[in-house]
């Protein structure tokens, strides 16, 4: 039997179809056993991915797809977004995230730029290839609430 | 799916009260809607975030340019009645210790 379990979902890259995914990816979550907290955080971090392709994978008249694969452990999920379009720098991107700092001039705060910090943060692990097209590769591991340890074995 | 945005006059505060998925398909809708406030100088603006049910750094970016705007026009921005998973969303960003937010209160 194989170890994991793999799901692959195709969409057009268009702005409403986001929201699917997210849905898609909640379900799956609740199967491997994910708390409602976790699965919230795997809901923000593939709309971000998701949406960094529908912004700036494809050119407005080119009909781009976006596909969206995850492979179900016991105890894990990896999840991979990908296209075909034109990829980002993530080097360029990077320099140009992450949280904003107390003392930044309010006029003069970025508006975006903030999908790839999220998923970092709300990821266990991200990686992005860029070599034709942009794979971001996410993976989430189960956490088991505390109080779930110390509840006594009920024997029967 | 979809968002919409409610508004009240009291005195000199505005109230928004915003319901819905805040992400890049809904955000114009949202957008448009901030920009349709006319926003004049001392003018109290809160925005009830209760019925918001998810919001991404897409939705962040709508708030942070509505922010820029507001303080542009020396008004007042709150967002208010945040759930603790959008609490933690302006928290793990940086952006609570810039913008006024309040969260839910327990009970209410």
């Amino acid at each position: 039997m194989k170890a994991f379990d793999y799901i692959e979902i195709r969409i057009p890259s268009k702005p409403q179809y986001v929201s699917v995914i997210r849905l898609t990816i909640s379900g799956i979550a609740t199967r491997i056993g994910f708390s409602y907290d976790q699965i919230e955080d795997l809901k923000i971090a593939v709309s971000e991915a998701v949406t960094n392709v529908v912004q700036h994978a494809y050119s407005d008249n080119e009909e781009g797809e976006i596909v969206i694969s995850s492979a179900l452990y016991n105890h894990k999920i990896e999840i991979m977004v990908s296209d075909y379009g034109n990829s980002f720098t993530f080097e360029e991107i990077k320099s140009n995230i992450g949280p904003y700092r107390e003392d930044e001039n309010i006029a003069l705060l970025r508006e975006g730029g903030l999908g790839l910090y999220l998923m970092e943060s709300l990821m266990d692990e991200v990686r992005v290839n860029n070599e034709g097209g942009v794979t971001v590769f996410m993976t989430k591991y189960v956490t088991r609430e505390q109080v779930n340890e110390n509840v006594e074995r009920i024997t029967t | 799916m979809n968002v919409n945005v409610q508004f009240r006059e009291e005195g000199d505060l505005l109230l928004g009260f915003i319901e819905g998925e805040i992400d890049t398909f809904t955000a114009p809708t949202l957008r448009d809607e901030l920009n349709s406030i006319c926003i004049s100088e001392g003018l109290f603006i809160e925005l009830d975030l209760l019925n918001v049910s998810f919001m991404d750094s897409t939705g962040l970016g709508v708030f942070v340019a509505f922010y820029k705007k507001v303080m542009r026009e020396n008004a007042n921005l709150k967002l208010v009645n945040l759930s603790g998973r959008l609490t933690r969303l302006f928290e793990i960003t940086g952006l609570s210790e810039l913008m006024d937010i309040e969260t839910i209160k327990k009970g209410d």
